[in-house]
């Protein structure tokens, strides 16, 4: 494998470093009343906002529907989710240094995987918050659910929610193209050399 | 998507303008004949374009009027005239609890015990390089006399000194160009006790002799605006009007209008215009304060409050201050000095070059505008004209730059554009004249209804103004509205000074009586306002931070009630074991932490007005119940869908009974089949 084909897989795994410094997911809400809209920031590690407080303002107003607070703490997976994408930098760069072509397309796979799970995973928190409702809610509208769209818009009673990938998510699509161009391009030079 | 959607709201606004304009011609058409006298005739032809606002947009400046005798700032965006805010300042206001709940009352708090009103006259901008800053606003009570600093910040009143040796806190409070000192002078003279200090005691008949005017020197400290009485100036005994502060070559002095140098004990209608000139008093403030330092301040008791509100208790605290040095004009030389000006002036205004010092002589047929170099020529020419009290006069002409020849009846205040003219009020004649600074010839007139008293340009009062437009503020409304009975708000008058002539755009009531008003361009206020107080930095010794540290405790005979707010309910709502005659405060934590949330809380009998919490803010009402009962308590101001159910119930029992304290917030929950507990 060429140096620079190494140098791009280790760019692929340092690449996953992008969600240690951007969230992986914004949710955008915005209400009449809300001219200056909430957002909410999904990172790896933690829950953001467009504010500090955009949690406590976020639970006071599902609370009038019943939905269950929205605490960093109920989730396990901001606990163990950064060991993974160091886990997944670190050997990244081990396949990088290797120059191992199976390797690399054992490590993009992977990530795939993870990546396709952890989406998975979101989707699932999203369902269980916008189905699991206290059944003494002030406001209750019957059949009405309140899942957060995955990916675009969806109006929520007084709420347009609209939910989209951030940069930290760019760290994991490069890493994938990254790592899976390396793969390619690491077949076609080693062509010749086989000639 | 955001940018879009922007960009639509402009699109419709860019079609709303032109809508409106149209309604406004279809109005005028309609009303024309029936209104059609002198007073829509002034009315420049696209005033209404002039000051509309559309929807959701916001205004060019912030203007600051005073409240008069409502003892309160009022907000108006200019140049729609809209009023966005009305902020308490020396009066109690039962629309937020200023001055009724514990946090606010020592800010009333004065040397005669709880003075609850105030006449405000003088609002005045914090300044840096002799141009308002946008930090702070400080403002004269005139009647108990105090000077308040309110933060921009918060749009709160923070700070409130009283000033001793003073009565009619009128002229005042004026700051000198980086606010080094905030001066502020006696309207009345008193006998001031100098062995004991304050007000002493004399016979009426006695006034030459003991009676003393005192200019006061507060110093304000650069960083956070806190207010220290550094030294008064003990001056004679006549009334002290207006002052104005100079700039550029005279930044180092100060100006104060003088009448009754009579000295008229009585009947001052007549006794205290008697004498063809009074006088304008020039101060060097840098000299004084060097006099003051050099060790030239004597020292006297005095008795007055500093009451200053603490940013993490959001508590304000009074300080009793027991000395005040002061200085005498006589050993000071150098320091101060009087120009003969005509009759009982009243309002002194310097120039933005600050050559100019013009004296508004109510009474007087001409306008004199005197000269800055010329009076330094005269101190160094000894072109003196006798003394009082040892504090030099000048000969008037050696003075003098020159007369604004009838420039109108009743000249009471001149502000200045960016282009060498002065614009002043006509109380009598009730208008408006502009001249010329240079060639002192008068370029236009415009009438306003009725009787101007102040009038203000923005920045107006300092070496850049802004020349766009002129409030005037009148004291007479009479037919302008529509009729209220006899009691009728006065009014403020919006013009274009842009051009060379004066175009008449807008009026709209005011609050109670405006007397001076100062504006600023928005950018240097919007941008630092304060959205919500964050709880973390809240440091109020009764607050609690979370519902789960809410409780009810009694101690002899007061029961302390520390408890929460949030949308849409109070911890606790239900209270028990009160007893008829115990004191209960609550002290009342708003847990929001968002923009426009505050929480209001009233309980029924209360002696007292309601409370209004900020988002992250404590305050503590007072409450004696009288009877026994259960008695609800409830938001007061509407927070949210839920904010009719935002109540609760406090159970007083007779004296003596043995129902024991006991709180709660809702009943435990059962937990429904089949599902996880929720929370």
């Amino acid at each position: 494998m060429s140096v620079y084909l190494r140098v791009i897989m280790i760019a692929a795994a340092l690449s996953l470093g992008l969600l240690f410094l951007f969230p992986m997911w914004k949710i955008y809400l915005q209400a009449p009343q809300y001219p200056e809209g909430l957002e909410l920031h999904i990172w790896v590690n933690k829950l953001g906002g467009s504010s500090e407080s955009v949690l406590q303002n976020f639970n006071i107003l599902n609370h009038y529907i019943g939905m269950e607070k929205i605490h960093p703490d109920s989730f396990a997976e901001l606990r163990y989710m950064p060991y993974i994408v160091i886990a997944f930098m670190v050997t990244g760069v081990l396949v990088g240094l290797l120059g191992n072509r199976k390797l690399v397309l054992v490590w993009v796979l992977l990530l795939a995987v993870a990546g396709a799970v952890g989406i998975l995973d979101f989707y699932l928190w999203l369902y269980k918050f916008g189905t699991n409702l206290d059944p003494t809610a002030p406001i209750k509208v019957p059949g009405m659910t309140y899942i957060p769209p995955l990916f675009g818009s969806k109006q929520l009673l007084n709420f347009h929610a609209l939910s989209l990938p951030s940069w930290g998510a760019l760290g994991i699509f490069l890493g994938l193209v990254l790592g899976g161009l390396v793969y390619i391009l690491s077949k076609k030079s080693v062509k010749p050399q086989l000639a | 998507m955001r940018a879009l959607a922007n960009k639509l709201t402009n699109l419709r606004s860019g079609f709303g303008l032109p809508l409106a304009l149209l309604t406004g011609v279809v109005l005028q058409s309609c009303g024309g004949d029936k209104a059609g006298s002198s007073q829509a005739s002034g009315v420049a032809e696209d005033a209404a374009a002039a000051v509309y606002v559309p929807p959701g947009q916001h205004d060019e400046l912030y203007s600051f009027l005073s409240g008069g005798f409502n003892g309160q700032v009022s907000v108006y965006g200019i140049p729609s005239g809209r009023l966005l805010k009305v902020i308490p300042v020396f009066t109690q206001q039962a629309e937020n609890g200023y001055g009724y709940n514990e946090e606010t009352k020592p800010m009333l708090m004065t040397s005669h015990g709880f003075v609850p009103w105030d006449d405000l006259h003088h609002p005045k901008l914090s300044r840096t390089d002799g141009m308002a800053d946008g930090r702070w606003l400080f403002a004269n009570g005139n009647n108990t006399p105090r000077v308040a600093r309110v933060d921009l910040k918060t749009f709160e009143t923070v700070e409130i000194m009283e000033i001793p040796n003073s009565a009619g806190n009128h002229c005042s409070p004026y700051p000198t160009n980086n606010n080094e000192y905030i001066l502020a002078g006696t309207r009345f003279s008193v006998p001031i006790d100098m062995e004991k200090g304050g007000m002493g005691d004399a016979s009426l008949d006695e006034y030459e002799e003991k009676f003393r005017g005192s200019i006061s020197f507060i110093k304000v400290d650069k960083d956070n605006g806190d207010m220290e009485l550094d030294f008064q100036v003990l001056v004679p005994g006549f009334d002290y009007d207006l002052a104005n502060g100079g700039k550029g070559p005279s930044e180092d002095w100060v100006f104060f209008t003088t009448y009754n140098t009579e000295r008229a004990g009585t009947l001052k209608e007549l006794g205290a215009s008697q004498n063809d000139k009074d006088y304008l008093a020039a101060i060097n403030w840098k000299l004084a304060a060097k006099y003051a330092a050099e060790g030239k301040a004597h020292e006297m008791p005095a008795n007055y409050y500093h009451n200053k509100l603490d940013h993490g208790t959001h508590t304000a605290k009074s300080t009793i201050k027991k000395t005040v040095r002061y200085l005498l004009p006589e050993e000071c030389p150098g320091m101060m000095y009087l120009i003969p000006a005509p009759k009982s002036p009243h309002g002194i205004d310097v120039d933005p070059t600050g050559e100019y010092m013009v004296v508004n002589g109510k009474l007087a047929s001409s306008l004199p505008v005197f000269s800055f170099s010329k009076m330094q020529k005269a101190i160094e020419n000894k072109d003196f004209d006798g003394e009082v009290n040892g504090i030099p006069v000048f000969k008037y002409e050696s003075v003098l730059y020159g007369e604004v020849k009838e420039p109108g009846l009743g000249p009471l205040h001149t502000e200045f554009d960016n282009k060498g003219n002065g614009y002043s009020t006509m109380f009598v004649s009730s208008e408006v004249v502009k001249w010329n600074v240079k060639d002192l010839k008068v370029l236009d007139r415009m009438p306003v209804y009725y009787s101007p008293g102040h009038l203000m340009i923005p920045g107006g009062d300092t070496k850049d103004p802004y020349g766009k437009y002129m409030v005037v503020m009148n004291k007479i409304t009479k037919d302008r509205y529509l009729p209220t009975g006899p009691e009728l708000l006065h009014s403020a008058q919006l013009i274009d000074i842009s051009g060379d002539k004066m175009r008449m755009l807008l009026d709209f009531p005011t609050l109670a009586e405006p007397h001076y008003a100062q504006a600023i361009v928005a950018d240097k206020v919007a941008p630092n306002s304060v959205k919500f107080y964050k709880l973390d930095e809240n440091t109020h010794p009764e607050a609690v931070k979370s519902e789960k540290d809410v409780k009810v405790t009694r101690q002899g005979r007061t029961v302390k009630v520390n408890m929460t707010s949030i949308r849409s309910h109070f911890a606790p709502d239900n209270i028990e074991g009160v007893q008829v005659g115990d004191t209960v405060i609550f002290h009342v934590t708003n847990l929001e932490q968002d923009w426009d949330v505050p929480h209001g809380f009233a309980v029924m009998g209360a002696n007292n007005a309601e409370t209004l919490i900020m988002p992250g803010a404590t305050q503590s009402l007072r409450w004696v119940p009288k009877q026994a009962g259960v008695y609800p308590f409830y938001c007061t101001d509407f927070c949210s869908a839920l904010h009719q159910e935002m109540q609760g119930y406090v159970r007083v029992s007779p004296r003596g009974s043995n129902v024991p304290i006991k709180f709660s917030t809702g009943k435990p929950k059962p937990v429904p089949p089949a599902q996880a507990s929720v929370n």
